[in-house]
């Protein structure tokens, strides 16, 4: 297959898009203007990663003069239904909260204003009331049979349990000398496009209709989703998107819960409403990659053979499976024994419900959380053996001459010389001079280490591999799915100049680019003859469910299918011409802008004239023909066949190949990494566009590198989200991305039509695991997690002792547990009063009323249950709380307990403390408390590193009023700092103060 | 993320400044580079009815030396005092310390006094002024003062600056003759906020060595000339004092593990200059 010659394909032609995007001269939501009377919202969200809504009050919210509207989920649970996922109709996925919130950032309610400023200071002026319900982070205690259940009517947090067997694994593990098994913990991270989710919406009551612009990005088989939830049929939901969209790395798929919740909010105000997400929001809220917890174990031979791999995987999609989850766990089931020859296979794979931000499309999608596993095995297979990783990894390889090859587990791999990819990429990345350096950094006591990985990259996903997740009764019931239907419309217009239609809607990546290549090859014209449009519109261009931009679809399923369309154009054009020239039309060739003889070149006629004839003399086409104006050409691979009664399934259509290697070095003192070498060797099959290829391997690799030493998305084991900005949520930039040796073998696929396989999440995948390979070398270790924090590596580098605190030192305090974000402390606070004045003062609401910095009163609902409105906050960060506090065990005038809470704009807080107070013989009292609390929502997302001492702030300058009004401190200022630590906690637990 | 609605001032004189800050007290800020207040106020963790531009003022623009102080006003952006031709030889703490202020992009809008009113625990620039010993210049309608920069700085994000106050300026004591300095940093990239900056400043007097990024301030303390297992012990005992904490990205330990660490070495760097070796290309830790 293939084009006959080519002038632009495999060349690194400028980009056709880059004028626009590089000069402000790009198309994306925001800029393209709005219909007249378009209101602006603006969403409310949780703070709680799980609790009930006791009420929303809006009143105060509604009268607020520019504001249009407040709609909560109640008010839309008439007009919409939940999103449909994959399994289990009892989970009802809404897009917003309906009495119940299960993350933080969950949608609660939605403001509608005349501008975003407006409606935002809507939001500030709703007060939403919460019950606090214990929430659950992890995926494995939420598999505990006491966890916490977000979703009764599942029963359980275990949306999904399904095992499978390929091959014989028991047998395989009894017969094997050897057998070893990692466990990984995957963490949650995401694509961060620089350009967030935006939704413009209309609602037509005539038509019963809506009109939604969006961001979106593909798979539409969301389309039916959403059409779903919005209680029409899909020719009444009209989905566009803009021409240009700025970047999405998978993430924009998961704008479709907006599309539902700002078209329903445009229909029940019956005017246009746009949202643009901010990077708050996006953070939080929008989709991350799933996390997994994952245990694999293999059995081997002596040489580091592997002849079965058992997988038990976790999946953790946050509080709701959205769809197209869980398709992270499935999209690499039939490669599940990666680049390598394994015929045994057990998998156990459990998808579970957190409270956390549900899961979506991240590039990569369910990659690095497989290979990772996979080549930290192959490494600790190695090293038990004491073998050389690279001669393991060679050795199990899949064999040259298999292909195409069927996996265990159903997937069938196109073509490939793994072998022949692994020693190129040895010999000219110079494994041997990696290795010679490493030996000279560790004479010399240095740290460095070399990490290898292989990888199979699937790219253009079986529409059907998600049914996988249902058993095969389940799927006979419901009917087979599969395939990948790509499509293409090529146009012709009066004056012969062409136009090139598709559904791929690209966020970037130089698809009209790739696109004129192909077609100008084709038809032997001028690139800047071809006009390629990507935007997208259900209502009048050709689409199907699989169109979309993922699973690297693009140069195999979409270039593919415009070089179909353009060769059938071709041939009708060939014979519309070869009956004006009385030629053969086999005997024509489309060159330099004319269709000419083969062997008379004068022969001939402008490819102009000929692309016109069907609109002005469509009496000189042949009859059978018909027109030569538009034609339009599905395309899907019949490789994709739907999962078999066995569940093997053939989960993507094309498998390219990775090799990384790299050489990196920790710094002792600081934890960091140093990236010595990293050599990346790619088998993407036919490179349609080097320069593209290359852009899509620097930037999968920066992605990854994040991934791998930056970037988290951490929650608190409380729910509470801790990397609500960049600077939380680190992305490496150009000074911590280093330079690539980036290499190339071609082994074109024969099931593709120009032979090209994708290319764009091989990195994402490859890189991480490949890091922390080299990293587990250094340092000699068996387990590695990401992400690689220099604070991580560190103390892992120095070992668990440290030096004492000096005599005389509190004792340290332990360090905390990852996740526990508990604040503990304890003080001392000196006050010139007895303890029955202090203890009278605690008890006085007026008094505190008068004492409590920034109150604006403090009402008593009982002797021991105080309430008060206050200002909190150090320096300029400060908010308006409702503090409710509530004394128990009180022994007069000596010691008492406080629990509280806080709740505000800017977050909610929580604590208890126990503050005791003693005669310090001087007629004064001394006061020693102990607390602890946390802090949630926005200030805990966006202010993390400052909670501590703001906190100390905040309970110290509580102390020192209560010191000042009862007479002045006492004794001298001792240990400001532990003070006031202590005060804050105090404070916290006695007013339920936040930062 | 748009700010809440406020009030707007672009103070062409000192005294137009501080009238806005006295008439509105507690409710104004002054915005000058608006590094670390747009963001706040974006993300409405701020909300002051007044802001008070203080960028016009032709009077805080430039910086002067003034009786072996280089006073830097409030006007001066970051960038323009790190083009300064001399400030190397002048301040060369100072110079090491900040090209680590955030991004080439934050440091040609933000000032340097901004960020001292800002008291970031971690940023560099206050801990320069603590290393050195410098001083806050505070003026309100009626009234100047002077407050040494160990004094001004007294919580996190807190400051002795009154309400209707602004900094006119900061001071940083030049460099004195056999004196050494010497500035290093770890964060998670370049232009992060610090894990632990370390600044030292050695005579033949004593060893000074201000830690920012782990104590809720900048905090300096003075040594004896130490060496050896002496000094291990005195930076040992100084990093349990600064209370350091875990926090998303990096733990107490590893922080007291730098202090002690990084602590020494640019200890020992500075010390080069009193026993009569260079440091002068002192930015010994590049990360």
């Amino acid at each position: 297959m293939g084009i006959e010659h080519t002038t632009f394909v495999g060349r690194s032609v400028e980009r056709v898009e880059d004028a626009a995007l590089l000069s402000g001269f790009g198309r994306y939501i925001d800029d393209l203007g709005t219909r007249p009377g378009t209101l602006h919202a603006a969403i409310l969200r949780s703070p709680h990663a799980h609790a009930d809504i006791v009420g929303i009050d809006i009143e105060v919210a509604r009268a607020l003069p520019g504001i249009v509207a407040v709609v909560t989920g109640r008010d839309l649970a008439n007009i919409t239904t939940g999103l449909v996922p994959a399994v289990r109709a009892a989970l009802d996925a809404r897009a917003i909260a309906v009495d119940r919130v299960r993350y933080v950032g969950e949608p609660v309610a939605i403001v509608v204003a005349r501008d975003r400023y407006l409606a935002e200071d809507g939001c500030d002026l709703i007060e939403a009331q919460y019950r606090v319900r214990t929430a659950v982070v992890d995926p494995v205690a939420a598999l505990a049979p006491d966890a916490p259940v977000l979703h009764e009517g599942v029963g359980s947090n275990l949306v999904s349990d399904r095992r499978f067997r390929y091959g014989d694994p028991e047998t395989a593990f009894a017969e094997s000398p050897h057998s070893l098994s990692v466990t990984v913990r995957y963490p949650r991270n995401t694509g961060s496009p620089m350009e967030t989710y935006g939704v413009v919406a209309t609602y037509d009551p005539t038509d019963d209709s809506y009109d939604v612009l969006a961001n979106f990005q593909g798979p539409f088989s969301i389309h039916a989703v959403v059409a779903r939830a919005l209680k029409v049929p899909g020719n009444r939901l009209r989905l566009r998107t803009p021409p240009d969209s700025g970047g999405s790395f998978g993430v924009k798929q998961g704008v479709a819960p907006y599309a539902v919740l700002i078209a329903a909010t445009a229909r029940l105000v019956g005017q246009p409403v746009k949202w643009i997400e901010d990077r708050l929001e996006h953070l939080s809220a929008s989709v991350s990659a799933t996390n997994r917890v994952t245990t694999l174990k293999a059995a081997f031979d002596g040489e580091g053979r592997v002849t079965v791999l058992n997988w038990d995987q976790v999946e953790d999609c946050g509080a709701y499976l959205r769809a197209p989850e869980p398709a992270t766990l499935y999209r690499m089931h039939g490669n599940l024994t990666g680049a390598y020859a394994i015929r045994n296979v057990a998998v156990r794979n459990r998808v579970v419900l957190t409270n956390k931000t549900p899961t979506g499309l991240v590039r990569g999608f369910g990659g690095p959380q497989v290979y990772y596993p996979l080549e930290r095995l192959m490494q600790c297979i190695a090293r038990k053996l004491g073998l050389d990783p690279f001669a393991v990894i060679r050795r199990n390889l899949i064999p040259a001459d298999a292909f195409p090859y069927r996996t265990a587990t159903g997937a069938l791999y196109d073509s490939g010389d793994y072998q022949r990819a692994l020693d190129e990429a040895a010999r000219d990345g110079e494994l041997d001079d990696l290795k010679r350096r490493r030996d000279a950094a560790r004479a010399e006591g240095r740290l460095y280490g070399i990490g290898l990985t292989a990888a199979v990259e699937p790219s253009v996903s079986n529409m059907g591999y998600i049914t996988t997740v249902l058993t095969a009764a389940e799927r006979a019931k419901a009917g087979p799915k599969n395939g990948a239907q790509s499509t293409a419309t090529i146009t012709l217009d009066p004056v012969g100049s062409v136009t090139v239609q598709v559904a791929s809607v690209p966020q970037g990546q130089g698809h009209r680019t790739v696109l004129a290549q192909v077609v100008a090859d084709v038809l032997g014209i001028p690139m800047g003859q071809v006009r390629v449009t990507t935007d997208l519109d259900t209502a009048k261009d050709a689409w199907s469910i699989a169109s979309g931009n993922y699973s690297s679809r693009f140069a195999a399923a979409v270039a593919g299918v415009a070089h179909l369309a353009a060769t059938q154009l071709r041939d009708k054009l060939a014979r519309i011409a070869a009956a004006q020239l009385n030629l053969r039309p086999e005997d024509l060739v489309f060159a330099d802008g004319r269709i000419a003889s083969r062997t008379n070149p004068d022969a001939g006629l402008p490819f102009g004239r000929v692309a016109a004839t069907s609109h002005w003399s469509p009496g000189l086409v042949p009859e059978d023909i018909g027109s030569a104006i538009r034609e339009t050409v599905f395309w899907t691979p019949p490789e994709l066949t739907a999962p078999d009664a066995d569940d093997l399934v053939n989960s993507s259509l094309c498998h390219g190949f990775i090799f990384d290697l790299c050489g990196v070095e920790i710094d002792r003192v600081t934890g960091k990494i140093r990236i010595d070498r990293y050599v990346t060797m790619h088998d993407c099959g036919r490179v349609l566009h080097p320069g593209m290829v290359e852009g899509q391997v620097r930037g999968g690799f920066a992605q990854a590198l994040g991934a791998a030493v930056y970037e988290e998305l951490a929650y608190g084991d409380d729910g509470a989200f801790l990397s609500g900005t960049f600077a939380d949520y680190l992305l490496p930039t150009a000074t911590e991305v280093p330079d690539l040796r980036i290499l190339h073998v071609e082994s074109p696929s024969p099931f593709t039509p120009l032979g090209a396989k994708g290319v764009g999440e091989g990195n994402c995948m490859s890189t991480p695991v490949c890091l922390a390979n080299a990293v587990a070398d250094a340092l000699g270790l068996d387990a590695i997690d990401l992400p690689l924090t220099p604070s991580k590596l560190a103390s892992l580098a120095a070992g668990a002792d440290e030096p004492a605190p000096p005599a005389g030192h509190a004792a340290p305090k332990p360090p905390a547990k990852p996740g526990d974000r508990t604040l503990r402390g304890e003080g001392l606070a000196q006050v010139a009063a007895p303890p029955e004045t202090v203890w009278a003062m605690l008890l006085d609401a007026d008094l505190l009323a008068s004492v409590i910095p920034g109150s604006h009163g403090v009402r008593k609902l009982s002797d021991t249950h105080f309430q008060a409105d206050v200002s909190l906050g150090v320096g300029p960060v400060k908010g308006r709380y409702k503090a409710d506090v509530t004394l128990f065990d009180l022994e007069a005038p000596r010691t008492a307990t406080l629990t509280g809470t806080v709740t505000g704009s800017l977050g909610s807080g929580g604590g208890s403390g126990r503050i005791t107070l003693e005669p310090d013989g001087a007629g004064g009292t001394r006061v020693s408390y102990v607390y602890e609390a946390a802090v949630g929502g926005k200030v805990a997302a966006v202010g993390g590193r400052l909670l501590d001492g703001a906190a100390r702030v905040i309970i110290g300058g509580f102390f020192a009023a209560l010191a000042r009004r009862a007479g002045g401190p006492s004794g001298r200022n001792t240990g400001l700092a532990g003070f006031l630590r202590g005060l804050l906690r105090r404070l916290l637990a006695r007013l339920g103060a936040s930062a | 993320m748009k700010p809440a609605s406020f009030g707007y001032v672009r103070a062409e004189s000192l005294e137009e400044a501080l009238d806005a800050l006295r008439q509105h007290g507690p409710e104004a800020r002054i915005i000058a580079g608006g590094q670390s207040l747009m963001p706040m106020l974006n993300m409405r963790l701020t909300k002051p009815a007044m802001l008070v531009d203080v960028m016009r003022i032709a009077a805080l623009k430039e910086p002067h030396v003034e009786k072996g102080a280089l006073v830097v006003p409030a006007g001066v952006r970051q960038a323009i005092l790190l083009e300064r031709p001399k400030l190397a030889d002048d301040l060369p703490l100072l110079a090491s310390a900040l090209p680590w202020v955030g991004h080439i992009q934050t440091r040609a809008r933000g000032t340097l006094c901004g960020s001292v009113a800002h008291a970031d625990p971690s940023a560099e620039i206050p801990l320069c002024l603590v290393a050195l010993e410098g001083e806050v210049r505070l003026r309100a309608r009626r009234k100047a003062r002077r407050i040494t920069a160990e004094a001004f700085f007294t919580g996190m994000m807190v400051t002795e600056k009154a309400d209707d106050e602004m900094i006119e300026a900061i001071a940083y004591p030049l460099r004195r003759r056999g004196t050494g300095y010497s500035f290093a940093e770890v964060g998670r990239r370049h232009g992060d906020f610090a894990i632990v900056a370390c600044a030292a400043v050695v005579d033949s007097a004593r060893m000074r060595l201000a830690i920012g990024g782990v104590a809720d301030r900048p905090t300096a303390r003075d040594f004896p000339h130490l060496d050896g297992s002496a000094l291990d012990d005195a930076l040992n005992a100084f990093a349990w004092d600064l209370g350091a904490g875990d926090d998303l990205h990096a733990t107490a330990r590893y922080r007291r593990d730098l202090v002690r660490s990084l602590g020494r070495r640019v200890l020992e760097d500075a010390a080069k200059v009193t026993k009569g070796e260079t440091n002068r290309e002192a930015a010994p830790c590049r990360s």
